[in-house]
């Protein structure tokens, strides 16, 4: 629409209010607004244009009206200035969400491989960003022996604490095969972690090693919140308490290795803090709560149990997530 | 010819920020700009103005007249012996601002003027050139 047009357009629908003070008339510069915004038209040169107007259909107006509406202009220069700051910076933020998409996308192939189904062991996985993306980090390895499994919590969430998990991923990936005892993972990761992140920056992390022929489980952490362990003969859910420092905090850090002896009927469950840090209604959740989740649901298959658990929480909390979401189960 | 007349406006405190938005307005009308295109003009005239004032406490302002292949145009210039931009792209974003609240200054009078040039020096100060054209 050239500037022409829209004038003579807006002098129609002022004359027309003038002429008869009606809503329709009102209701036309609603609409013509809108039209005016979708044309990116600044607000002084509507302003401009009702000057224009009201010099030519109201003859002789008071000079003092006059002097007030170029008094307008000019007040409403500054709000375009402001106005159209906003509109760039508004631009600015979808060029922001659009690469953020990509980086998630990216993280997301990160994380996610195969998750193991051998050894009689039955795996579920859920992992849920708070934001797009996630600082939470989970791994599986499978060989003829064995199901390691790993799950890290990055402190912090969004952009940072995911470049700090992919930083995980890539030391996991090329630790030497020798150095698989969870003990010895985690000490070198800390190493890693130390010597790359920025010291604000804590990781904590679980690394658990199942050795299938003498249903074994072992297993280190680095200050991540404890799990569970389900002991089928008791029907009970045990804490799987394993001290040792987060990574990241000494150059040097020692962590001793657990061993648990499986029996068919048994589960491992392992969390991410915000799981633990659901906020319900009544506060914070307790672990027992999550444990009582999952015993309702523990004789369904393993990705059911995480599913169905998740579902649980997210509903308990409105379907609000405030921290990255990890919760695997194993069950034996 | 008046058009060839080149004036300018120190800017030492805050009145004479009044004083270089006068001096534009005034050039302006005289060449024949619009009412709106005189006020985006005095728009920008007082935030350069300003910028000297809050950034580099002394510095002048310039208002002249130009032709450009029988394109007629009014050039701002403005001129202080501040401390100079240490980070030109930086300050030429939106939203970025040393003194809190709205950002807006320079990249919103590069969106009032044709053209905007920048150049400035650490420790030695700032040259900012703007163009409205005739229409």
């Amino acid at each position: 629409m050239d500037y022409t047009i829209k004038l003579s357009q807006y002098e129609r629908m002022l004359a027309q209010y003038i002429e008869q003070r009606d809503e329709r008339a009102l209701y036309k510069g609603q609409k013509f607004s809108r039209k005016m915004l979708e044309q990116h038209v600044s607000p002084e040169d509507v302003v401009s244009m009702h000057i224009e107007v009201v010099k030519r259909i109201i003859p002789h107006v008071d000079q003092k009206v006059m002097d007030s509406l170029e008094f307008l202009l000019e007040v409403m220069i500054g709000y375009g200035f402001a106005y159209r700051e906003h509109q760039s910076l508004r631009t600015r933020q979808e060029q922001l969400d659009a690469e953020i998409d990509i980086a998630a996308n990216i993280q997301k192939s990160l994380v996610e491989g195969e998750i193991p189904s051998g050894h009689g062991v039955d795996i579920g996985v859920i992992s849920k960003p708070a934001k797009k993306m996630s600082g939470d980090y989970y791994h599986f390895v499978q060989d003829d022996h064995s199901i390691s499994v790993a799950i890290a919590d990055v402190v912090g969430k969004g952009i940072p604490a995911a470049m700090c998990m992919s930083m995980i991923k890539y030391a996991m990936d090329s630790l030497p095969d020798y150095r698989k005892q969870p003990g010895d993972v985690l000490s070198s990761l800390n190493h890693v972690v130390e010597q790359n992140i920025d010291p604000s920056m804590f990781i904590t992390m679980f690394y658990g090693v199942y050795h299938a022929d003498e249903n074994i489980f072992s297993f280190a952490s680095a200050g991540h919140e404890p799990g569970f362990f389900y002991n089928h003969k008791y029907d009970r859910f045990e804490e799987l308490v394993a001290k040792g420092s987060v990574l990241g905090l000494r150059r040097h850090s020692n962590y001793t290795e657990y061993r648990l002896d499986i029996e068919p009927g048994d589960m491992i469950i392992l969390l991410s803090d915000g799981v633990t840090e659901c906020r319900t209604e009544k506060g914070f959740l307790e672990r027992g709560e999550i444990a009582d989740i999952i015993r309702s649901e523990m004789h369904s298959p393993a990705q059911r149990i995480v599913d169905q658990v998740y579902y649980n929480l997210e509903m308990l909390q409105d379907f609000v997530l405030r921290d990255d979401f990890t919760l695997i189960v194993l069950k034996f | 010819m008046i058009m060839e007349t080149r004036s300018s406006v120190p800017i030492n405190n805050e009145w004479d920020i009044v004083q270089a938005r006068q001096l534009g307005r005034q050039i302006s009308r005289e060449m024949g700009f619009g009412h709106v295109d005189q006020a985006r003009i005095t728009t920008a005239i007082s935030e350069l103005a300003r910028n000297i004032y809050l950034y580099a406490n002394n510095g002048e302002i310039t208002i002249e007249p130009i032709v450009n292949l029988g394109k007629k145009g009014l050039k701002i210039t403005s001129r202080d012996k501040g401390p100079g931009i240490k980070d030109i792209r930086l300050v030429m974003q939106d939203g970025y601002t040393t003194s809190g609240g709205l950002g807006a200054g320079l990249p919103g009078v590069k969106r009032l003027m044709d053209i905007f040039k920048i150049d400035s020096t650490l420790e030695k100060g700032t040259n900012i050139v703007a163009i409205k054209w005739l229409r």
